[in-house]
């Protein structure tokens, strides 16, 4: 089965119920490392997302991905807007024309959603960032489509389960980017926030893809 | 046709007093503004950094500047958003100095890539003698007839060699042929350098040493002579 435009935008809709179901969760995460404004900020920017859904329809992948980016980087504010739309708009331009979406596709756009965050951000893996979740989900992905007849939703579940064990990694880890690394030492024993947002997303779109 | 420069800033008030100060050394750069959430708040918007790009750019290009590391991921996807992205640069230099720098060199009606230079460049203005020197003699290497001019002058002026006049005597300069300096008491600095002149301290009743080389030297100490004779027009 491979995904359509519908399914991508039920996807999103999924991501926005999880963000905001995990709202307190994201703010305690962040109170711990950083300003504490994470929960609400990517609450914000997905309820700007499905706002945007519903005003506008978007008819393909590619569009309905770019239109999550503009909503994210207009109104999530802080270092997550851009980081997070950028991940969106290049994903969106890995995806080109696709009407639908296959797991080789789905893969190519989380490798591009990754090369994005990492030029954007100029974190690398192990300095306690989303990165360190959207990395093994990428490589993961990218195996799973490699399997012959593999579905988008196999592919996701791969991408989610792996972003799921980087993000734990976090925790250990001292942080040398973004507020976090104001506190240097102080910042291990935390899980990071921006990890654990982007397991929240990677699920919310495994389980819609998969449920069909 | 100037290039125009955006400060992007987590803070309104920030970016508004970096304008300020530009304006009084480069009246005819424009510079626009990104500072605070669209609320007022504390944080970078991308909305109004593209719509700051976008009413900053004359035809010349743009050089953005940020404070703090997520101001320079949204100008920098601002940037990227722009149907040309070549058009504009995100330098990394320290904002007031950066800020400063590239508006004199814009000033002067340099090119995008000189203006970006001159702000990246800017870290380092304001050092000890030594680099003053050593960019004074670079300069100078081009230069295919190197002859040198000397000149002491007292400054009469009120505000001595204060931001206003420091932007006038590096402006001077535009065009000529020759490495600069300027010294005061122990130090000295690359006359082209804005901050570098300004970090001279040297105020009303001061004298100053004017030392040029290459084949300008003279024209370039006549300049800045005739500048604070005419008490830099205060």
């Amino acid at each position: 089965m491979s995904c359509t435009t519908q399914h991508v935008i039920a996807a999103m809709r999924s991501a926005v119920n999880s963000v905001s179901e995990h709202r307190d969760e994201l703010v305690e995460l962040d109170r711990a490392i950083g300003d504490g404004d994470h929960g609400e900020n990517m609450e914000r920017g997905f309820l700007a997302v499905r706002n945007q859904l519903e005003i506008t329809v978007p008819e393909s992948p590619a569009a309905t991905l770019k239109s999550v980016a503009t909503s994210l980087i207009s109104s999530v504010g802080g270092a997550s807007g851009p980081l997070f739309g950028t991940a969106f708009l290049r994903a969106s331009t890995a995806v080109g024309d696709a009407e639908t979406l296959d797991g080789p596709t789905v893969a190519a756009a989380l490798r591009a959603a990754l090369d994005g965050v990492v030029a954007r951000g100029k974190a690398e893996r192990e300095d306690k960032t989303m990165v360190d979740a959207l990395a093994p989900a990428a490589e993961a992905a990218e195996a799973a489509s490699a399997t012959a007849g593999s579905a988008p939703a196999a592919v996701l579940r791969a991408a989610a389960e792996a972003a799921e064990t980087g993000a734990r990694t976090t925790v250990s880890l001292i942080a040398k980017k973004g507020r976090a690394s104001y506190l240097g030492d102080r910042s291990a024993g935390h899980l990071d926030p921006g990890a654990r947002s982007v397991v929240l997303l990677l699920n919310a779109f495994a389980d819609v893809t998969g449920a069909e | 046709m100037r290039v125009g420069l955006v400060i992007v800033s987590h803070s309104g008030a920030l970016s508004e007093g970096v304008v300020e100060l530009v304006g009084q050394m480069a009246p005819e750069v424009r510079v626009n503004t990104a500072g605070g959430t669209q609320d007022g708040g504390v944080g970078t918007d991308f909305e109004a950094t593209s719509a700051a790009l976008a009413a900053a750019e004359t035809g010349a290009g743009v050089v953005l500047l940020y404070d703090l590391g997520s101001a320079r991921m949204t100008a920098e996807l601002a940037v990227e958003s722009l149907a040309e992205p070549n058009t504009a640069v995100v330098v990394e230099a320290p904002l007031v100095e950066g800020a400063v720098a590239a508006a004199v060199a814009a000033q002067n009606e340099d090119d995008l890539e000189a203006v970006a230079r001159a702000a990246e460049q800017s870290a380092g203005a304001g050092s000890p003698e030594e680099s003053a020197e050593t960019a004074a003699t670079s300069a100078a290497e081009g230069a295919s007839v190197a002859t040198r001019a000397e000149r002491e002058l007292t400054l009469e002026n009120e505000v001595g060699l204060h931001a206003r006049p420091a932007a006038l005597l590096a402006r001077s300069l535009t065009g000529l042929e020759a490495a600069v300096t300027v010294s005061f008491g122990e130090s000295t600095a690359d006359a082209r350098s804005v901050l570098g002149v300004m970090g001279l301290g040297a105020r009303k009743g001061d004298r100053i040493g004017l030392r040029a080389t290459g084949q300008d030297a003279e024209s370039a100490v006549r300049r800045i002579t005739e500048l604070v004779e005419r008490d830099f027009d205060e």
